[in-house]
């Protein structure tokens, strides 16, 4: 798969980096599936006083602790980008696999999280709220997976000094599932 | 509130650790929210108008500051931006045309016996237990 | 505008323009964009033909209920509902919007905008594998136990939702996982599609010098994304409905089966939008360079189809008046329901503006183009009495409204991709497809089309429902035999006449005349290359310096102006 980069590709009639303005395109798109389902979610919630009580056994430590490590996360991906901005590609490459590490530390608390909840009998099938509260988390969970993976791909380029363009891609990437989560942790967990 | 400056190459670490520091300060405020918030309810400002403001207010405020400047919205070209909050309005839109139907279970010579049947069983139902639908005011679950 | 200049050569990458590629890499694993419009519209042919196979299956049954089908058998109440099912899912799915939007987008926005491929080939690539396992995931789930998904295209719940009622566990189940990654392959192909056209521009080319077909593809890959999400979500919750056996739809536990349907006419109608713009964007570079003129005001056109293009989203509950939505909201989608024909009413009186006082010549392209526009009209105007509540209460999920979208998704997919397919045919192959057969084959569709679906409209005002396997139950409806038989004979006649299209196609491909650069001395940018292009396009990337319409411009000796011809130089040739 050595193909050269096509001319088409290095032309930027509207003045932003191809990758750039698709990474936005992909953002737009993702905003409309998140939102169809968290404008579905509130609905129900709304319509539903007694969701109120199914709510209050969500932990709110658990939320707030993953909001905490997507915050740093983010930090980490913007610091990346700061430092592949300045051509230090060896220096991109650790923050990113800093950012990479934050998802991680996600993903195994998300684990911790459902596994007692699982337990405690409130499965996705419990009620209406859980199927909300695993269908959401879970789809923004598949999303920081993803964004691992590429990330980790982007590191080893970065590492070598190639492709420094695509570090601030990931991160805006990655601040965009960033954002989705400081807007799920009230809706799953706050709103009780 | 972040400070704005011109250009994206201007900002230091530093600032990105400040913007950082502020939205752990909200993180914090925003978790805090319900808990002191029937303490600090007063007047026609009752706790859980506090609770939402802490809760949904903080998150906007949370992600306009990584949109602004993690993600240096600020400094891309305008169009992006509307782009971005032209999708978040047609999430309004969707909102505004399916809520009459999904979140009322009744409305104009209709009605959805389903659903207000079960709203009516689950309360019912939770009236044994002892959280009730006061849980606002509880930090914690029970698990 | 920062453009990288005009320094850009093929030298650049000539390297694989002269490399022997070998077969795999040439047809199968290509990242070149004419290539893998091909590959779109090869495989939106094949779907095509078994969408026609079905609808050839289910309509021998309803003229002659109960008899075995000669080519399929009998169909049997469970094969009929999985028939009219994925007839639908496949002919919107799979052969609408990969012939019309993936097929000619990829082919035209490089070659029109001037540059040598999309900005992204390989995720243009992984966007038709993702849509060619989407295809085979859908043909298999007719084949599992149990048998196909039969609960229509739309995929109402409590049908789709449990396997309880809709009696195909896996079927459903599949045919939900081949709609979902048909979207994905579109997301991946329309970013793409929006970012070539946005940043990859030849040097000149200004926003009003993009042919209008672009821009209509475009705005319609922007539509579908913006639409798409809340069905990408609405999946996900039915599948996991299906599959994991939560209750999002189910009132009796805290869900509700009227979600569904709007998060699937939220997309439901701003796709049909996103089939038209492509469709109707052909057909106004077909007009221009038949009639030899300039398109009638190119920026009103524009704005029309932007005004399409928001009013669409503010319309989708007319499909639902009779589900029991609130009769106050039904009122609001009245209303911008009977809005959304002004934008279309003025873009077809400005097609019709351009043709006036033309040059016109009826070549096979041109025949299909003006076919469009009145077959579409009446597909539009009988579409005023569903968007209106009232008369929807009788009409709905009757033969009309049936009639009805056939009439516009017909234009729409078929007659546009053969106005396109014969107008482009030249580029492609390098041929000119014969105009005898091509007449031919546009008259006798023509001709059978009109045939098949005005007694549909006869039988829907007679109040004949839709999706019932066998009208003879219904005493008040079996006398109307007759206009069954007839529909379904004309359906036989138009499926016979494309036969005569499939030679014509192939045999061109090889053995028709050899068309040259530019057969139809057209302005646009893909004309100035050899026909079929090389890897790359040009030797060297073409430079834009007028609008796209410069026909029979006064004072000029030919009567067409290419866009790459410098000014104050004499026409090429």
């Amino acid at each position: 798969m050595s193909t050269t980069r096509p001319i088409a590709t290095t032309r930027s009639a509207t003045g932003i980096p191809t990758g750039k303005l698709a990474v936005w395109w992909v953002i737009g798109s993702e905003i409309v599936i998140f939102g169809g389902l968290l404008a579905s979610y509130v609905m129900h919630r709304l319509g539903h006083p007694e969701w109120a009580e199914y709510a209050s056994h969500t932990n709110t430590w658990f939320g707030a602790t993953n909001t905490f490590v997507l915050l740093t996360s983010s930090l980490f991906a913007v610091l990346a980008h700061h430092a592949a901005e300045q051509g230090d590609g060896k220096k991109a490459a650790k923050w990113l696999l800093g950012t990479c590490a934050g998802g991680l530390v996600f993903i195994c608390v998300k684990a911790v999280e459902w596994t007692g909840e699982i337990q405690h009998g409130y499965t996705i099938t419990a009620n209406g709220f859980w199927h909300f509260y695993y269908t959401a988390a879970g789809l923004h969970g598949l999303h920081v997976i993803a964004g691992c993976i590429i990330m980790l791909i982007i590191a080893n380029d970065a590492r070598k000094g190639k492709e420094l363009h695509r570090v601030e891609l990931i991160g805006i990437y990655w601040h965009f599932v960033d954002i989705i989560w400081i807007f799920l942790f009230p809706l799953l967990y706050i709103a009780k | 509130m972040a400070e704005h400056q011109d250009h994206a190459g201007d900002h230091g670490q530093a600032f990105y650790v400040k913007i950082w520091a502020i939205l752990l300060v909200l993180l914090i405020l925003s978790v805090l929210g319900p808990i002191i918030a029937p303490h600090v309810a007063f007047g026609f400002l009752e706790a859980w108008m506090i609770t939402l403001m802490t809760a949904f207010g903080i998150a906007l405020v949370k992600a306009y500051l990584v949109a602004a400047n993690f993600m240096h919205l600020n400094v891309e070209k305008k169009y992006i931006s509307y782009l971005l909050a032209t999708m978040l309005m047609l999430m309004l839109l969707f909102f505004a045309g399916t809520a009459p139907d999904v979140m009322e279970h009744k409305g104009q010579n209709w009605e959805n016996v389903a659903a207000a049947a079960e709203v009516e069983r689950a309360l019912e139902a939770e009236g044994k237990d002892p959280h009730g639908e006061h849980a606002e005011g509880h930090d914690d679950a029970a698990h | 505008m920062a453009e990288a200049g005009t320094a850009e050569t093929h030298g650049a990458h000539a390297h694989d323009a002269h490399h022997e590629q070998g077969f795999w890499s040439k047809y199968i694993f290509s990242t070149d964009h004419k290539m893998i419009a091909m590959q779109y519209m090869f495989t939106g042919i094949v779907m095509a033909l078994i969408g026609g196979y079905m609808s050839y299956a289910f309509r021998m049954q309803l003229a002659f209920p109960g008899q075995s089908v000669p080519g399929y058998g009998l169909v049997s109440q469970g094969e009929y509902n999985a028939l009219v099912t994925n007839h639908g899912t496949i002919m919107i799915f799979w052969v609408a919007m990969p012939m019309l939007i993936a097929a000619f987008g990829n082919y035209l926005i490089p070659l029109m905008i001037g540059a040598d491929d999309m900005v992204f080939p390989r995720i243009n690539r992984l966007s038709y594998q993702i849509f060619l396992v989407s295809a085979l995931v859908l043909i298999g789930s007719l084949f599992v136990p149990g048998g196909g998904f039969g609960g229509a295209w739309t995929a109402y719940p409590p049908l789709s939702s449990s396997a309880e009622y809709s009696l195909t566990p896996l079927g459903s189940t599949l045919w939900l996982v081949a709609v979902a990654l048909e979207f994905v392959a579109f997301l991946l192909g329309g970013i793409n599609f929006i970012t070539t056209l946005m940043n990859a521009r030849a040097p000149g080319m200004k926003m009003y010098d993009i042919p209008m077909v672009l821009w209509m593809i475009v705005v319609a890959s922007v539509l579908f994304m913006a639409s798409v999400g809340p069905l990408i979500a609405g999946a996900v919750m039915l599948f996991m409905d299906q599959v994991v056996g939560t209750g999002y739809f189910d009132p009796g536990r805290g869900g509700d089966p009227i979600l569904w349907q709007h998060l699937f006419w939220f997309f439901g109608h701003p796709e049909v939008y996103v089939v038209f713009l492509p469709a109707i964007g052909i057909v106004a570079e077909i007009i221009c360079t038949f009639s030899r003129k300039k398109l009638f005001n190119y920026k009103l056109i524009l704005y029309t189809v932007f005004a399409t293009a928001i009013i669409s989203f503010f319309v989708w509950a007319h499909h639902q008046f009779v589900a029991g939505i609130d009769p106050r909201m039904a009122n609001v989608f009245t209303i911008t329901t009977l809005i959304i024909s002004i934008p279309i009413a003025e873009m077809i009186f400005l097609y019709i503006a351009t043709l006036y006082g033309g040059s016109i010549r009826l070549t096979t392209p041109m025949l299909w183009a003006l076919a469009f526009i009145a077959e579409f009209m009446i597909g539009g105007i009988t579409g005023i009495f569903l968007g209106a509540s009232g008369s929807d209460i009788y009409f709905h999920d009757t033969y009309f409204v049936l009639a009805h979208f056939h009439y516009t998704f017909f234009p729409i997919a078929i007659i546009g991709f053969l106005a396109g397919i014969t107008y482009w045919f030249p580029k492609m192959f390098g041929r000119m497809m014969n105009e005898t057969l091509g007449k031919i084959h546009f008259w006798g569709t023509i001709a059978a089309f009109n045939s098949i679906f005005i007694p549909l409209f006869i039988l829907g005002t007679a109040g004949q429902h839709r999706r019932i396997y066998n009208y003879q139950n219904f005493p008040d409806l079996a006398d109307m035999q007759g206009l069954r038989v007839f529909a379904t004979t004309a359906l036989l006649v138009m499926l016979a006449f494309q036969a005569v299209f499939l030679f014509n196609f192939f045999y061109s491909m090889f053995k028709g005349k050899p068309a040259g650069k530019n057969p139809w001395k057209a302005n646009t940018l893909e004309w100035t290359t050899t026909s079929p292009p090389p890897h790359g396009n040009w030797a060297e990337l073409p430079n834009c310096y007028r609008g796209p319409y410069e026909y029979s411009v006064p004072g000029r000796e030919e009567d067409y102006w290419p866009q790459d011809v410098p000014p104050d130089t004499a026409p090429a040739e």
